[in-house]
């Protein structure tokens, strides 16, 4: 083993000890903030379809009364004659 | 009623998840904080907020491991806050700055790649290797059975410092 290597299994060492026990509600507590939080981006993905869905059938609309497509006939006749 | 039910399957899988992987990871997270082990709020909140996330896209997961998803949110989480845990609090790796605790303890404790490590936290592989071996060298110059003195965290600072300065 070279003394680097052997250094870093030391520090691995000293990384590893003394654990702590661990809490007893943390999966609890971690499934109610992760549940809370997958809710809240479903209800925003939900809000921002919705929003899409009425911009498309909002500009359906208006682009069916409008019909921006067809030229509109110039307003002023063309003055013949003079 | 099938919602339910897949609800509280994920729920099932997800705890005995955390039965496993809660103590390693709890213990990462103390050492990342600086805390000592067994008073380690910090850790605790930080360990919490990465397992929600890994809970909120665990039907994302897919046959990926989700002891390196939690893992990675955790670094994630440590990451961003990391000047919260900046002050040292008695804990073993209370001296260093946050950054060489997050590279000490992706590499060492939990035995990531260098390539890994670099390219989650966006830092050249030769910088990764560079702060490891800074923070291994400051961790085996101080005695390692001594407990650190809480009054005196200016003097751990000032050595962090200038280890940090000379790197």
């Amino acid at each position: 083993m070279s003394a680097p290597d052997r250094k870093q299994a030391e520090v691995r060492r000293m990384l590893e000890r003394d654990p702590a026990p661990v809490p007893t509600d943390l999966a609890a507590r971690a499934v109610a903030a992760g549940a809370r939080r997958s809710r809240r981006r479903h209800a925003l993905r939900a809000v921002l379809w919705v929003l899409l869905c009425v911009a498309v059938v909002v500009f359906a609309v208006w682009a069916l009364s409008v019909e921006p497509w067809v030229a509109r006939p110039d307003r002023t006749s063309p003055s013949y004659g003079w | 009623m099938r919602q339910a039910r897949q609800d509280s399957r994920r729920a099932r899988d997800f705890e005995a998840f955390v039965a496993g992987a809660g103590g390693r990871l709890l213990h990462a997270a103390t050492l990342l904080t600086g805390e000592r082990p067994g008073a380690a709020p910090a850790a605790e909140r930080l360990l919490t907020a990465a397992l929600a996330r890994t809970y909120a896209s665990w039907d994302r997961l897919r046959g990926e491991d989700p002891y390196a998803c939690a893992r990675q949110e955790l670094a994630a989480a440590f990451a961003h806050g990391a000047w919260r845990h900046r002050a040292p609090r008695g804990g073993l790796l209370g001296g260093l700055p946050p950054r060489e605790r997050l590279v000490l303890v992706l590499r060492l404790y939990e035995g990531v790649a260098e390539e890994q490590v670099a390219a989650a936290l966006g830092l050249p592989v030769e910088r990764v290797r560079a702060l490891c071996v800074g923070a291994c060298a400051t961790l085996r110059s101080r005695p390692p059975t001594a407990a650190p003195v809480r009054r005196s965290p200016s003097r751990t600072g000032t050595a962090a410092g200038t280890r940090a300065g000379a790197a």
